[in-house]
């Protein structure tokens, strides 16, 4: 039984007449994790048969194939969201395992500095293999 | 800081189902497929970088260290990605609930999990059958 009107349990009536809660922010984490794995269900198996295609490849093929600019933009979105999804899970995980607090600090600083590193290294490298191009026959 | 408060039973007091393995599987093929992301980020940075680069990457993945490597991760990709998309039909809440957790009631909704299992190795295998057909059929 409550003992304030509007109350349920223990929650204090106020916070929920404030809007406040997980509600708001709280699935922020959730939402971008899934919409990221959404992402790379297609683009994932399209990777494996990219990689499959490429594999008695020479140098040259690679180039041609993965400079094509329908392979190339499908490059770029599956490597961002590949580490988009790799860092938070990362995330999660030094949340949960890592419970000294400068480590776990200086642990989540430095995955998304690495994150941020990585995805734009992949995007300039596809950007110059893409640029560079083949010449047109 | 030591926590002299005494502790809540932990995950011990749970009967094991197979999710507890999946859900293992899937963080431990998750963290290995970051260092793959970091594979793939060197791979496309050779392949910018030009030729020597590129084989100093090609020759790591034809080493047996590298082909090794390779089948761990085309496993863990492809379980991540069989369990993930579980994942998220779970995620939408179907057939979730209390009724559902009791094995004896719907002994189909946890047992999918080895079928996610199976099927990854499964595919896991015939990739490799592909991909050594199309290397014999390459080399010939």
């Amino acid at each position: 039984m409550s003992a304030y009107p509007g109350q349920e349990g223990l929650r204090d009536p106020l916070k929920v007449a404030r809007g406040l809660g997980s509600a708001k922010t709280g699935v922020h984490h959730w939402w971008l994790q899934r919409t990221t794995a959404v992402a790379l269900v297609p683009l994932s198996i399209w990777f494996l048969f990219l990689v499959g295609d490429l594999v008695p490849a020479d140098y040259p093929m690679v180039l041609a194939t993965i400079g094509q600019p329908v392979n190339a933009v499908f490059l770029i979105v599956f490597a961002v969201c590949l580490i988009w999804h790799g860092a938070l899970g990362l995330q999660v995980i030094v949340e949960d395992y890592v419970h000294t607090r400068w480590l776990e600090l200086t642990l989540q600083i430095a995955l998304r500095f690495g994150a941020l590193l990585g995805a734009l290294a992949c995007v300039m490298a596809m950007l110059a293999i893409w640029l560079a191009g083949t010449p047109h026959s | 800081m030591s926590n002299t408060r005494p502790l809540s039973p932990h995950l011990v007091i749970y009967r094991w189902r197979v999710n507890m393995l999946q859900s293992t599987l899937h963080r431990l093929t998750g963290l290995f497929l970051c260092l793959g992301a970091l594979l793939v980020t060197w791979g496309l940075i050779a392949a910018a970088d030009g030729r020597v680069a590129w084989n100093v990457f090609a020759g790591f993945w034809s080493s047996g260290i590298g082909l090794v490597l390779l089948f761990i991760w085309t496993w863990s990709l492809l379980f991540h990605l069989c369990n993930g998309i579980q994942h998220l039909l779970r995620d939408t809440g179907r057939n979730f609930g209390l009724p559902t957790r009791d094995r004896t009631h719907d002994p189909v909704y946890w047992s999918t999990g080895w079928f996610v299992i199976a099927i990854s190795i499964a595919l896991t295998v015939l990739v490799w059958v592909l991909l050594i057909v199309r290397m014999q059929g390459g080399a010939a």
